[in-house]
């Protein structure tokens, strides 16, 4: 009696696990597993905002150019900590990014020639920023350019402007 | 006097301490020659035997050996030039100075860093040809050659983070031109470079990063495959000798 007992039992077992497919062993596995992947995910994450700095100690991108007048018409000038040309045409002001579009380096402004040319692969543009030669890809970037309410120029090197928007002093 | 300096070593064999440290005897016979090289950590991942045709000059140049022996000497130099370099501004620039004007050696150890990083890609670069055109990266040597083109990377990879540490024109350039090309790549571009740097510009976040990538990271990067392509070369029976090269010559 207690041995067909047993037997059945056994049978039962065999039987119960063939038809659950998941064993406790598997079971716990899964969700180590699970668990170490969500963890891995968040850790991933937290990484990423690690090596990504909140706080940068950059020259400010916004900043005050001086007086309309202490830039003569038809000059460009180039101002050395910010990167920008202060370009003043008979129609008025636009701010010239210095930096080539190729990669990255700041040009230069050459009066004799009337150019801006870039010393480390040779692209050349005009003062508006128009490209006359490569490599550089496009042309430079004009940022925004208005008058504070004590009348200077103020730059915003964030807002890229179309060429045909000139201040107009 | 050879008799008293061979009985001196004897007399040291025997001593409690040296038969802790080496185990084995000395190695005489093949099976001891064998026991030595397997019981030492440094010489483990070695074969125990090579085939005579794979020592020859023309089957490696030693290549791959005078890479590990040039990484040896960039370790070495690398670390003695961190006792005088601070990575920040301005100080790197003027610690590169003062190595080269001020430090007893400096310029020696500076240059003898330099000169062999430049010697490092070089051998590196003629080590994967080499290996290329015998053939090396054919079957068991697949996974070894993979090995190898990764530490080619690494090797560019450290060159590259070395550049900007004099914080001169050359280095700010090169980093500010280098790190615009990452840029350039589609949507993850500007992102990469942002962590790369640090910020936007090539500043003292950049440098900072790059000084860690170059003397912890990279290098650790490096030992550890370095580990396994020794180690692989062993496993997959040792160097590619050609089949013409089999000529029962020799």
């Amino acid at each position: 009696m207690s041995d067909a007992k047993h037997s059945s039992v056994t049978e039962a077992r065999r039987r119960g696990q063939r038809e659950n497919e998941v064993s406790r062993r598997d079971f716990l596995n899964e969700i180590t597993l699970g668990a170490l992947g969500i963890a891995g995910i968040g850790s991933v994450a937290v990484t990423y905002q690690f090596f990504s700095p909140n706080v940068l100690f950059e020259p400010p991108t916004t900043f005050r150019a001086g007086n309309p007048d202490l830039y003569p018409v038809h000059s460009v000038t180039f101002l050395q900590d910010q990167q920008v040309y202060i370009v003043r045409m008979p129609e008025g002001f636009y701010a010239v990014s210095a930096v080539c579009t190729h990669l990255g380096c700041v040009t230069q402004w050459k009066p004799d020639a009337e150019m801006i040319a870039c010393p480390c692969h040779g692209s050349k543009f005009k003062s508006d920023g128009t490209k006359i030669e490569g490599p550089a890809p496009r042309p430079l970037p004009h940022f925004s350019i208005s008058l504070t309410a004590d009348g200077e120029l103020l730059v915003d090197k964030l807002q890229s402007i179309k060429p045909a928007q000139v201040l107009k002093v | 006097m050879a008799t008293t300096r061979q009985s001196a070593l004897q007399n040291l064999r025997e001593t409690k301490v040296w038969k802790s440290i080496f185990r084995r005897g000395p190695a005489n016979t093949n099976r001891t020659r064998s026991l030595a090289v397997f019981g030492n950590l440094f010489l483990h991942w070695l074969p125990v035997k090579v085939r005579e045709k794979s020592l020859r000059v023309r089957a490696s140049y030693y290549l791959g050996s005078i890479s590990f022996i040039l990484f040896i000497v960039l370790f070495v130099t690398g670390i003695l030039l961190m006792f005088y370099y601070h990575p920040a501004t301005p100080h790197a620039y003027r610690d590169m100075k003062d190595l080269q004007f001020v430090v007893a050696n400096g310029v020696f150890l500076r240059n003898l860093h330099r000169l062999a990083a430049h010697l490092m890609v070089f051998a590196v670069f003629w080590h994967m040809f080499h290996v290329f055109y015998r053939g090396g990266y054919k079957p068991p040597h697949e996974f070894n050659w993979v090995v190898g083109v990764v530490l080619l990377l690494v090797t560019l990879f450290l060159s590259y983070t070395g550049y900007l540490l004099p914080w001169d024109q050359l280095a700010f350039w090169a980093v500010t031109v280098g790190t615009n090309i990452i840029s350039a790549m589609p949507v993850l571009g500007n992102k990469i470079r942002f962590l790369l740097l640090g910020g936007n510009i090539v500043g003292e976040n950049a440098l900072l990063r790059f000084y860690v990538l170059h003397v912890v990271i990279l290098p650790l990067v490096a030992f550890l495959l370095i580990g396994i392509h020794f180690w692989r070369v062993q496993k997959d029976g040792g160097l590619t000798v050609k089949p013409k090269d089999d000529d029962g010559k020799g």
